[in-house]
C-alpha cells in the first residue's frame, strides 16, 4: 500500500503534498485525532490486521456471515422440533430407499454425503495443482469438483421429488409433525442453492484458468478462495447430515 | 489442533518456481498425501455416522456419537482443507470465535422450545 492511503483526500495531490500529509498524519496520531479526517486516518492508516490477501480475508468473513445464516436455520429447526407436541417423522424411514425389496435407511443421503466429501477432496487437489502453477490439472480438478457438486444437486432434486410425491409439504405431511416439511425444504433448499452457486463459481474460475487469465500475475490464489467456499458448503452439509438426518 | 503440531515439520511452505507477486502472502502448499489421508478419514467418519443410524443406536450414545463425529469431521475440513491450521492466529480467532455466540442463541431457543412444548400440550390436547 502507498503512503497516500493514510489520508484518502491526498491521493490525487503531488508526492510532496502527500509527504507533508504524512507528517501531519503522524502529528495527529500522536495527539488528538479530529473529526472525519481523524476517523478515516484511524481506520485506514496503513494498518492491516490479517496477513492474507483481501480476497481471502473477505471470503472468510463472508463464510462467517453464512455460518450465522445456516445456524439460524438449524436453531429454528431445533426449536420447532423440540416444541412440537406431535411426534417428529423418523428420518431414517422417511429417507430410506427401497432396493430389491429391502428397505435401506438413509441410503441416498449417505451417497450424497460421500459425493460431497469426494468433491471436497478433488477441490483440495485443485488448489494444490494451482499453487504448483499447473493450470490444466487445476482446472480439470475444479471441473471434476463442479461435476460432483452437480451430481449432488441432482440427487437432492430426486429426493425432493420423492418426498413431494409422498405428500410432504411445507405446511404438513402424512408422517408426523407439520414443521418437518418447512424445516426440510428450507434447510436443504438453501444448502442446495449454495451448491448450485458453487458449481457456477468453480466453472467460472476453471474457464478463466484455462484461458490463462492468471498467467500474467502468476497469482493463483483465486483457486484457493473458490476452494474455501466449496469446503464451506461441504462443512455445512456435515452439520445438516448430523442434525437433520441422523438426529 | 493436533493436526498442526503433528504435521508441522512436514509443511514448511514449498518454494514456488516463479517469484511470488505478493511477498507477505504465505503459500498454502502441502503434500497431496495429507489431503488423501484427510479424505479417507472423512470417508471413514461418515461411514461411522451412517452406521450409528443403521444399527439404530438410541439415547445418549446416539447423540454423543453423532455430535462427536460431526465435530471431528468439521474440524478436519476447517483445519486441513480450508488451511485454517496454517493461518495466523489473528485470522483464526476472528473467524472461529464469533460463532461461539451461537451457543447463547441455541440455549435461549432451547428454553423457548420447552415453553412452546408446554403451551402446545395445554392448548392442543
Amino acid at each position: 500500500m502507498s503512503a497516500s492511503w493514510a489520508n484518502p483526500l491526498s491521493a490525487r495531490r503531488s508526492a510532496e503534498a502527500a509527504a507533508a500529509d504524512r507528517v501531519v498524519g503522524r502529528a495527529v496520531a500522536a495527539g488528538a485525532p479530529a473529526g472525519w479526517r481523524g476517523l478515516i486516518a484511524d481506520w485506514s492508516s496503513d494498518r492491516q490486521a490479517f496477513k492474507v490477501s483481501w480476497g481471502k480475508a473477505m471470503m472468510w468473513i463472508f463464510l462467517l456471515s453464512d455460518t450465522f445464516v445456516f445456524s439460524c436455520f438449524l436453531t429454528g429447526y431445533m426449536t420447532v422440533r423440540t416444541g412440537s407436541a406431535v411426534p417428529w417423522p423418523n428420518a431414517s424411514h422417511v429417507f430410506s430407499l427401497n432396493i430389491g425389496g429391502t428397505e435401506l435407511p438413509l441410503l441416498l443421503i449417505a451417497i450424497m454425503t460421500f459425493v460431497l466429501i469426494t468433491s471436497s477432496g478433488t477441490m483440495a487437489m485443485g488448489v494444490n495443482f494451482a499453487y504448483r502453477r499447473d493450470r490444466v490439472n487445476a482446472a480439470t480438478m475444479m471441473i471434476l469438483t463442479a461435476g460432483l457438486g452437480e451430481t449432488f444437486v441432482g440427487m437432492q432434486a430426486f429426493e425432493w421429488t420423492k418426498l413431494i410425491l409422498e405428500g410432504v409439504r411445507p405446511w404438513g405431511n402424512p408422517m408426523g409433525a407439520a414443521q418437518f416439511g418447512s424445516s426440510f425444504f428450507m434447510i436443504t433448499g438453501f444448502h442446495g442453492l449454495h451448491v448450485t452457486i458453487g458449481v457456477i463459481y468453480l466453472l467460472t474460475v476453471a474457464v478463466r484458468l484455462l484461458r490463462g487469465r492468471y498467467e500474467k500475475t502468476g497469482n493463483y490464489q483465486i483457486v484457493e478462495i473458490a476452494g474455501l467456499y466449496w469446503h464451506f458448503v461441504d462443512l455445512v452439509w456435515v452439520f445438516i447430515f448430523a442434525l437433520f438426518y441422523l438426529w | 489442533m493436533d493436526v498442526t503440531q503433528s504435521h508441522e515439520p512436514v509443511h514448511q511452505p514449498v518454494q514456488a518456481p516463479v517469484q511470488e507477486p505478493l511477498a507477505h502472502q504465505q503459500h498454502q502448499q502441502h503434500p497431496i498425501g495429507l489431503y488423501v489421508k484427510v479424505w479417507i478419514a472423512l470417508f471413514v467418519l461418515s461411514t461411522m455416522s451412517y452406521l450409528v443410524d443403521y444399527y439404530q443406536f438410541h439415547g445418549l450414545l446416539r447423540w454423543g456419537l453423532i455430535i462427536m463425529l460431526m465435530l471431528i469431521k468439521a474440524g478436519l475440513i476447517v483445519a486441513v482443507f480450508m488451511h485454517m491450521a496454517w493461518e495466523r492466529l489473528a485470522l483464526a480467532c476472528a473467524i472461529l470465535l464469533p460463532p461461539l455466540c451461537l451457543l447463547v442463541l441455541v440455549a435461549l431457543m432451547a428454553i423457548e422450545a420447552d415453553q412452546m412444548l408446554l403451551t402446545h400440550g395445554l392448548f392442543f390436547r
